[in-house]
């Protein structure tokens, strides 16, 4: 990569790094508002922006470690990436764990019986494949 | 320690074995250990979730994982290596699917997920649950789509009518204002019409690309699957889905880009298609009535084993052709003569990402026989021949001297430069791009014309 590029990012990464420490601060400042809150036993303003914020800077710095991980990974491994990331995003199975779960039958529970099938097929396919792949890459005897 | 933040300790250490399982895809030595982080944090995240108080219900859960894994176990260990792209393809589909069965279900009972009551869903739940719907149900048909392309179920040509692409910025914002409204009034109309409008979207978006062009399709549905799963993660205020999602689609994403960039284009001139429809008005330079030079098997088998140094080219063909077995006994062979061998990928070889690296894999090439476009190309010139079996775009030097050519800067395989080209061919007809290739006709070059396969296999035998 050439050097300006670097220092291109590099200079992205701290703007970046600057706004996540405004995120922070609001978030610890909301923070100490709950608490506040929860202490006095008043309920939490419906105004506050809530676990949004909280949950958007796990968003934004996630992206940025996959970004910088892929990046490292070896371009004749690219099929397994695809293969894993494919498997690991049925991770959303969580979500159809929880509709699945209730005691009391309703749609909802369908819909997520139906969510767990499909999580499962590619949970099992994704990593099964993945492994077969990655078993046949050996080096030279 | 509390039990919710038990919880949420045990989603971050998955999360963190999902980022190990990727990392660990930066070496072959590394990469089987990394998936076994992930399956340790895929099981991480299901028990945490089984153990969480709302989950009472043990007996559909369990029948639904054993119906699913019994099933992706059985494709997963049945699929052939070559079928590889569109197994992917459909997995994804089913990744979307699964996301918009959720968004569903967190639309109907709200309270399971603690995001409010039916008809009083918070505004931001809604907005955050409608971007998973649409985007899942995106993903959903697209992928579908993809794999018909792939499986030869449907053509693998471009499909395009007029007024292809109002129609779908049409269908986009109709998307933002349905989201909008059903945001505002949580109406089951605007839930259900935002799905069936995402569908025909997917549907829509993925029906004019080209066959070629499905590393990059693939890609990209990749990484819609992530972003999908990251709508439903902030639906859900669950910190794994989310982390998973975002890594899910940053990666997909820097796939688009090096499949855009391996083929010189750019990613909005592969999503609104119709590349290649139009092959016989790309024609190329007009070559005149230049001569083919073809050779046989024999002729071929004889400048190989007097050459010192052989790289070998392979693409897509001999993927249709199943010819990587073949190859790999004509290298084997050849190393016993004193050749030295080596194997030569370019970026889009194949279709999808590392497509080619995976076929030689299951051939026992070894992995450090196997180059990349930046690492070998420097090596042509000191070639003394060149195999060049099932691809033909990547070698067309037309992108590097000619201007006029529709790709021209498309970074080729510089295999023009070595001593001798050997070409294996069923016809003179133009590869994907719909280009002719001036490499048919150099001095150097000599053309074999016959199967992949076939071709190999009689090389193999005259050795």
């Amino acid at each position: 990569m050439a050097a300006e590029n670097l220092a291109e990012q590099a200079g992205r990464v701290a703007e970046k790094a600057g706004e996540l420490a405004a995120a922070a601060h609001a978030l610890a400042e909301q923070a100490a508002n709950t608490v506040t809150a929860v202490v006095t036993g008043a309920p939490a303003p419906e105004a506050t922006p809530g676990p949004f914020w909280y949950l958007f800077t796990i968003f934004v710095l996630a992206i940025f470690v996959g970004y910088y991980v892929v990046w490292r990974v070896t371009p004749a491994l690219h099929s397994p990436l695809m293969a894993v990331t494919n498997a690991i995003s049925s991770v959303i199975i969580v979500g159809a764990l929880i509709a699945a779960g209730p005691a009391h039958f309703s749609a909802s529970q369908v819909m997520g019986f139906l969510a767990v099938i499909l999580a499962s097929v590619n949970i099992f396919g994704g990593f099964i494949v993945t492994q077969r792949m990655l078993s046949m890459f050996k080096k030279k005897k | 320690m509390h039990a919710e933040s038990l919880t949420m300790l045990a989603y971050i250490i998955a999360g963190v074995c999902f980022i190990m399982a990727l990392k660990g895809l930066s070496s072959p030595e590394s990469s089987r250990q990394g998936n076994i982080f992930g399956i340790a944090g895929m099981t991480i995240a299901i028990l945490t979730t089984l153990a969480s108080p709302v989950v009472v219900n043990y007996l559909w859960i369990v029948i639904g994982i054993a119906i699913g894994g019994t099933a992706g176990a059985i494709i997963a260990k049945k699929i052939k290596m070559t079928a590889l792209p569109q197994l992917v393809a459909a997995f994804h589909s089913l990744v979307g699917l699964a996301a918009v069965f959720v968004a569903t279900a967190a639309y109907l009972s709200p309270e399971s997920y603690g995001i409010g009551t039916a008809g009083h869903i918070h505004t931001g739940s809604l907005v955050e649950m409608s971007l998973g719907l649409a985007v899942g149900a995106v993903t959903f048909s697209g992928s579908i789509i993809a794999f018909g392309k792939l499986q030869g179920l449907i053509s693998g040509k471009p499909v395009t009518f007029p007024m292809q692409h109002m129609l779908n910025l049409l269908l986009g914002i109709l998307l933002v204002v349905l989201i909008i409204a059903f945001a505002a009034t949580e109406s089951s109309a605007a839930f259900f019409l935002l799905m069936a409008l995402a569908f025909a979207l997917g549907f829509l978006l993925i029906i004019p690309i080209g066959g070629a062009d499905m590393p990059v399709v693939i890609s990209m549905l990749n990484s819609y699957s992530g972003w999908a799963a990251c709508g439903i993660g902030f639906t859900l205020a669950n910190s794994l889905l989310i982390i998973t999602g975002a890594l899910v689609g940053a990666s997909g994403a820097i796939l688009s880009y090096i499949m855009c960039k391996g083929m010189n284009r750019s990613f909005f001139n592969v999503i609104l298609g119709g590349f290649g429809a139009d092959a016989a008005a790309a024609s190329g330079p007009d070559l005149g009535d230049k001569t083919v030079k073809s050779g046989s098997a024999d002729d071929a088998a004889f400048i190989m084993k007097n050459a010192s140094k052989v790289i070998i080219v392979p693409g897509y063909g001999m993927a249709v052709a199943q010819a990587q077995h073949a190859l790999r006994e004509m290298a084997d062979t050849l190393k016993k003569e004193g050749v030295d061998v080596s194997y030569a990928i370019h970026p889009v070889a194949g279709r999808m990402p590392g497509h080619m690296n995976v076929l030689l894999a299951e051939a026992n090439v070894p992995y450090d026989e196997v180059f990349e476009l930046e690492e070998i190309n420097h090596e042509f010139s000191t070639a003394d021949v060149v195999y060049v079996i099932g691809a033909n775009d990547v070698t067309n030097p037309s992108a590097k001297n000619d201007p006029s050519s529709p790709i021209y800067g498309m970074p080729i395989l510089e295999v023009d430069r070595a001593k001798t080209v050997l070409f294996v061919k069923r016809s003179m007809a133009s590869g994907y791009a719909g280009v002719e290739n001036p490499l048919f006709y150099a001095d150097n070059t000599m053309m074999l014309f016959g199967d992949a396969k076939k071709m190999t296999e009689q090389i193999v035998q005259s050795l």
